[in-house]
C-alpha cells in the first residue's frame, strides 16, 4: 500500500484537533453543502470549529473557498496564513491552492488529470484521488457526476482525518430528511471516498480529529439567521426589503420562520407582511410607514442600500419614528467587494443623512448577540422613537459561528415606549406631540385611529413646534434640535454597556474593538502574552457611547482601536464624540475584506512598540 | 388675506350620520396661492368625507413633498397626517397600510412627486394593489420652486418663463390602467360636481384607486401657452359619462335605464351610477380606456371621468392573506413564540 507521495522527506504537519482545512471549489457545483457537512461532523464530535466561506460575487463557474478551522482552545477566528490541508477541486485556482498549503501539509486533489511539473512542490504531501474518474465510472447522469464529487472527497477526508463515519451518515440522514431516496446514494458516495482513501493511504494521516466534549450547549449558526429570529421574537410584523448581498438571508430567514411561527392557527392567515420593494428607498419607507402606524417593522441591507436609505434615516430621526435597520456590512466604497467583509459603514450610519443627525447603532459580535440585540433593537427603537441600526457584517451574517444557545425570558415584556391610549388622551388637558413632558427629550406619540377628537398630529420632515405645527421660527427650531440632543444623551443610558476585561493589576495596554473583531482577540491576548505583553480589553456594543469608555482610555497608557476599515472610523467617532485626542488612540485597521486574524493584531501592536523604542533610541 | 381661520360657524350647520358638521372635516387655513386648484380639491375632499360620514380619525392622510403634498394639512384636522419625503409617499403608505388595514388611506401627491422623482414608487404601489386613494393634483409645473416644467406637461407647451417642454408627457392614468389599478379616473379641480362623487366612490372602493386631478397653478401655469390653465381646461375638457355616488342604504328613486345608465355596486354596498354620454363607454375595459384617453389627447382634448372600475379586484392584504386583525394590534403572546419553541430551534443548530 502506498502512502502519500512526496518527492523529498519533509517534516510532515502533525496535529490532533488543531489545524485548518481549506476547500477550493468552483461555485455553483454543490460544494457548499458537502463542505458544510464536513464542518458539522467536526462539531458533532465535540470539537470547536469555525468555517469561513470565501465566495465570489457570481453564481456559477468562479473559484470559491471554504476554510475550516479546528481548534480545541476555541481560537476560532480566521487563522490566516497557509493551511495544513487543502482540498483542491478547482483547476482554475490550482496553482494558487498548491501555494496555500503549509510546508509539510497535504494537498488532496483530483488525480484524474495528472499534475504537471510546475504543480509539484517538494515540501508538501500529495493525496491523489481520481475523483472525476470514479464519478465517471459510477454515475451516468452528468449532474450526479458533478455533485457526488463533493461527497466523495468528504468520505475520503473521513478516513484521512479519522472522522467518525457514523456521524457523517447521521448528517446525511438529517440533510435529506423528507427526500429519503437521496440518503442511500449519498452514503454510497461517502463510502466510495472513504474506501479509496483507506486502500491507497495510511489512514489516518498525521492530521486528525479526536472526539472531545468541548461544545457544551453551544450551537453553530450564522448571524443572519440569528438576526431574523431575533426580529421574530422581538415582534416585528412588517418588513420592506430589497435583495442585496450579504443581507438577503436576514429577510429570507425571517420569512421562513414566520411561515412556521406566525400563521394564525384558526384562520391560516399571516400575522406578518413582507414586501420585496422596488428599491432600498421604498424598503425603508415601508418600515417607517409601518412603525409610524404602530407595528414593529424593519428592513435589512448593506452598504449601497445604506447610501440610498440615508434620506429616510434623516426623516425618521427628525420626525422621531422608531424603526430597525439591519446593516450587514460588506467591503465598500460603491459596489466594492460585495462578498467580502468589512466594518466600514460606521460613520455613514452614525451620522446618516444631511443636517445634524445622529443614529443609534448596535454592534453584535456573534449570532447570540445578533439574536438578542435584534430583539432588543425593537424595544430601543420604540423607547427612543428613533431608528436603531444593527451593525452586523458579512463574516458574522453569512458564516456559521459557534455561539451560545439562544434564550428568551418568557417573563420579559415588549417595551413599547411612550404611546398614548385613548383613555390617556382623555385624561390630558393638552396634547403636543413634541412636548417634553418628562424632561428626558422623549415625547409622547399617538397612533392614527386612537381617538376621535384628540391626539391627531401632522408628522413632517419640516421643522415643527411642540404641537407639530409647521414653523420657521429659529427659537422653535433650536429648541427642537436641542431636545433631540437631550434624547440622544438619554439613549446612552439605555444602550448595552461595553464589555470590559481587565486584570486586577491594570495593564498598560488597552485594546478597544467591536463586532466580529472580537473573534481574534482571545488568541491575540495569548500571543501577546508570549511576547511578554499583557493587555486589557474593551468591546464597544453600542453608539451613543457609555462613559466607561473614556475611563478605559484614560486608564491605559497605550490604547489601540482595532477595526475592519481603512480609515479607522470608530477611532474618529470616539475622538469626535468623547473629545479624546486622536493621538491617544493607536490604529489597527484591517481592511482586506477577510475576517481579522490575531496575527494581524499582534504584529501591529509589536510594530508599534518597535517603532516607539527606535524613535526613543534615535531621539 | 386672513391669517387665522375663524372658529365661528352657524349653529344649525347640517350634520352627517356621525353628528359631525362640514367644519369637523376641515383643516388648517391654506397657505397656497389664492385661486390654487389644490384648494378646490381640498374642499371637494372635505365635502366627500363629510357626506360619506367617515370618522375623521379613521383616515390617514399621506403625502410627499410639493404644493400638493402640503394640502393634507388643509383638510381633516382630526386625522393623522404624514408629510414624508419627496416621491416616497407610496412606500410610506404601503408600510402604514400593512400595519393597519382598517384605516382609510387618503394620499395626496403632485406631478413632480409622482411622475418624476416618485415614478418608480408610483408604479410599484399600483402593482401592489394597496387599498388606498391616490390623488395627484396635476398642474404640469413645479410650484414651490417657481415654475419649472413637470413631466406631465404636454410636449410643445412653454412654461411662464418661456421654456419649451421638449419631451413626451407622462400620463399617470394610462400608467395606472396598464399596471392594474382597479379604480382609475381623471377630473378637474374646477368641476366639483364631477369630482366629489368620484372621490366618494374612490374612498369607498376596496383596492387601489387613482384620481388624476387637473389642478391649475394660478401663479406659474395659467398663461396662454399652457394646456393646464383654467381657460384651456374649461375649453378642452370632455367626458364620456356622468357619475353619481349613491351611498349604502339610500333609497334608489329613479330607474337606471339600460343602455344609457349603469349601476356598479362597490364592495361596501354603495353604488356608482353612471349616465353614459357615449354609447360605447365601458368601465370594464382598461385597454379601451387607454385608447380613449390617447385619442382625445391627439384632438387636444382632456378626457375626464371614471375610466376603469373593478369593484371586486383583490388588494394587497387579500393577496398576502394577512390576518384580519391589523398587524399593529397583535399582542406579544401572538407574536412571540416563546422559549420552549426557541429551544427546539436551538436543536436544529447542533
Amino acid at each position: 500500500m502506498s502512502n502519500t507521495s512526496s518527492s523529498k522527506q519533509v517534516n510532515t504537519c502533525q496535529s490532533i484537533n488543531d489545524f485548518v482545512v481549506r476547500f477550493a471549489n468552483t461555485n455553483g457545483t454543490g460544494s457548499a453543502s458537502a463542505n458544510n457537512m464536513f464542518a458539522k461532523a467536526i462539531l458533532r464530535m465535540g470539537i470547536p470549529v469555525s468555517a469561513k466561506n470565501i465566495f465570489p460575487s457570481n453564481i456559477q463557474g468562479m473559484p470559491t473557498w471554504y476554510e475550516v478551522r479546528i481548534n480545541e482552545s476555541n481560537f476560532l477566528a480566521r487563522r490566516g496564513g497557509q493551511s495544513e490541508l487543502v482540498v483542491a477541486m478547482n483547476a482554475q485556482s490550482l496553482l494558487e491552492d498548491i501555494d496555500s498549503v503549509a510546508c509539510g501539509g497535504f494537498l488532496l486533489y483530483d488525480s484524474s488529470r495528472a499534475l504537471q511539473t510546475h504543480e509539484i512542490r517538494d515540501d508538501i504531501n500529495y493525496l491523489a484521488i481520481p475523483i472525476s474518474a470514479i464519478c465517471q465510472k459510477e454515475y451516468q447522469d452528468p449532474r450526479q457526476r458533478q455533485l457526488f464529487k463533493n461527497v466523495i472527497y468528504v468520505g475520503a477526508l473521513a478516513a484521512l482525518l479519522n472522522i467518525e463515519f457514523d456521524v457523517l451518515k447521521t448528517l446525511v440522514g438529517e440533510q435529506f430528511r423528507g427526500k429519503d431516496k437521496l440518503i442511500t446514494p449519498n452514503i454510497y458516495a461517502l463510502e466510495l471516498g472513504y474506501q479509496y482513501a483507506h486502500q491507497h493511504f495510511q489512514c489516518p494521516i498525521s492530521l486528525r480529529v479526536e472526539r472531545r466534549e468541548l461544545i457544551n450547549n453551544r450551537i453553530m449558526v450564522d448571524g443572519n439567521t440569528a438576526t431574523a429570529l431575533g426580529a421574530v421574537y422581538g415582534g416585528a410584523t412588517v418588513v420592506g426589503w430589497y435583495p442585496i448581498t450579504p443581507s438577503t438571508s436576514v429577510v429570507e430567514k425571517f420569512a421562513s420562520y414566520c411561515a412556521r411561527l406566525r400563521i394564525d392557527p384558526a384562520t391560516g392567515k399571516k400575522n406578518y407582511a413582507l414586501v420585496q420593494a422596488e428599491d432600498e428607498l421604498a424598503a425603508i419607507g415601508i418600515a417607517i410607514g409601518a412603525s409610524w402606524n404602530g407595528a414593529r417593522a424593519f428592513t435589512a441591507t448593506s452598504g449601497p442600500g445604506i447610501s440610498l436609505m440615508t434620506e429616510f434615516l434623516g426623516l425618521a430621526y427628525f420626525a422621531e419614528i422608531p424603526m430597525v435597520l439591519v446593516n450587514v456590512q460588506r467591503a465598500g466604497p460603491s459596489t466594492g467587494m460585495p462578498t467580502r467583509t468589512q466594518q466600514s459603514d460606521i460613520l455613514a450610519c452614525a451620522y446618516a443623512s444631511h443636517g445634524d443627525t445622529k443614529q443609534v447603532l448596535l454592534f453584535p459580535q456573534d449570532p447570540f448577540e445578533c439574536f438578542t440585540l435584534s430583539a432588543q433593537a425593537f424595544d430601543l427603537a420604540d423607547q427612543l422613537q428613533t431608528p436603531v441600526i444593527i451593525m452586523s457584517d458579512l463574516d458574522l451574517g453569512m458564516n456559521d459561528h459557534l455561539t451560545a444557545e439562544f434564550i428568551w425570558d418568557d417573563q420579559q415584556e415588549y417595551q413599547l415606549g411612550k404611546v398614548l391610549s385613548a383613555q390617556q388622551l382623555d385624561e390630558l388637558d393638552e396634547y403636543g406631540r413634541y412636548l417634553d413632558v418628562d424632561n428626558d427629550g422623549i415625547c409622547y406619540r399617538t397612533l392614527p385611529g386612537t381617538h376621535p377628537d384628540k391626539g391627531a398630529f401632522f408628522t413632517r420632515g419640516t421643522s415643527r413646534n411642540r404641537y407639530a405645527g409647521y414653523t420657521e421660527k429659529s427659537a422653535d427650531y433650536v429648541e427642537n434640535m436641542q431636545r433631540l440632543t437631550k434624547k440622544f444623551n438619554q439613549a446612552a443610558k439605555l444602550m448595552p454597556s461595553p464589555e470590559i476585561k481587565q486584570s486586577s493589576k491594570r495593564a498598560k495596554i488597552g485594546l478597544i474593538f467591536f463586532g466580529t473583531s472580537s473573534h481574534a482577540i482571545p488568541e491575540a491576548i495569548q500571543q501577546l502574552k508570549d511576547h511578554g505583553l499583557s493587555v486589557d480589553t474593551l468591546r464597544i456594543k453600542a453608539f451613543p457611547f457609555c462613559h466607561s469608555i473614556i475611563d478605559f482610555i484614560n486608564d491605559h497608557q497605550d490604547v489601540f482601536v482595532i477595526e475592519q476599515n481603512r480609515d479607522s472610523q470608530m477611532r474618529t467617532l470616539l475622538s469626535n464624540e468623547l473629545a479624546i485626542a486622536p493621538n491617544k488612540l493607536n490604529v489597527i485597521a484591517n481592511f482586506d475584506g477577510l475576517p481579522l486574524t490575531s496575527l494581524f493584531v499582534v504584529n501591529k501592536v509589536l510594530e508599534h512598540f518597535a517603532q516607539q523604542s527606535s524613535t526613543s533610541q534615535t531621539g | 388675506m386672513s391669517y387665522q381661520k375663524s372658529s365661528f360657524y352657524h349653529p344649525r350647520l347640517p350634520v352627517n350620520d356621525l353628528g359631525l358638521t362640514y367644519r369637523d372635516y376641515e383643516g388648517a387655513l391654506s397657505t397656497l396661492c389664492a385661486g390654487c386648484g389644490h384648494d378646490a380639491i381640498t374642499s371637494a375632499i372635505v365635502q366627500a368625507c363629510f357626506e360619506l360620514s367617515l370618522p375623521p380619525h379613521q383616515v390617514a392622510k399621506m403625502s410627499g413633498i410639493g404644493c400638493s403634498s402640503k394640502a393634507p394639512n388643509y383638510f381633516l384636522n382630526k386625522s393623522h397626517g404624514f408629510n414624508s419625503v419627496h416621491g416616497r409617499m407610496p412606500s410610506v403608505t404601503t408600510g402604514a397600510n400593512l400595519a393597519n388595514r382598517d384605516l382609510t388611506y387618503l394620499a395626496m401627491s403632485g406631478d413632480g412627486d409622482s411622475a418624476s422623482i416618485g415614478l418608480g414608487q408610483f408604479a410599484h404601489v399600483v402593482r401592489r394593489q394597496l387599498n388606498m386613494l391616490y390623488v395627484v393634483a396635476n398642474n404640469g409645473v413645479y410650484g414651490l420652486t417657481k415654475g419649472q416644467l413637470a413631466a406631465t406637461a404636454d410636449k410643445g407647451v412653454t412654461n411662464k418663463g418661456g421654456e419649451l417642454s421638449l419631451f413626451s408627457d407622462i400620463d399617470l392614468c394610462v400608467m395606472a390602467l396598464q399596471l392594474g389599478a382597479t379604480f382609475v379616473a381623471r377630473s378637474f379641480s374646477g368641476d366639483k360636481k364631477q369630482l366629489v362623487p368620484l372621490i366618494k366612490a374612490a374612498m369607498s372602493h376596496q383596492g387601489f384607486a387613482f384620481i388624476d386631478i387637473v389642478s391649475p397653478c394660478v401663479t406659474f401655469n395659467n398663461h396662454a401657452s399652457s394646456t393646464r390653465s383654467y381657460d384651456y381646461v374649461h375649453e378642452h375638457i370632455t367626458t364620456a359619462a356622468v357619475t353619481d355616488f349613491i351611498p349604502v342604504k339610500t333609497e334608489i328613486t329613479s330607474d337606471c335605464q339600460a343602455g344609457v345608465c349603469e349601476d356598479i355596486c362597490l364592495h361596501d354596498g354603495s353604488l356608482m351610477r353612471i349616465h353614459k354620454l357615449q354609447a360605447d363607454y365601458d368601465t370594464k375595459n382598461a385597454m379601451k380606456a387607454i385608447n380613449d384617453i390617447e385619442s382625445h389627447k391627439q384632438k387636444g382634448e382632456i378626457l375626464t371621468g371614471l375610466f376603469y372600475l373593478d369593484p371586486n379586484g383583490e388588494s394587497f392584504h387579500d393577496v398576502n392573506n394577512s390576518s384580519d386583525t391589523p398587524l399593529n394590534q397583535l399582542k406579544q403572546e401572538v407574536l412571540c413564540p416563546g422559549n420552549r419553541v426557541l429551544s427546539s430551534i436551538n436543536d436544529s443548530f447542533r
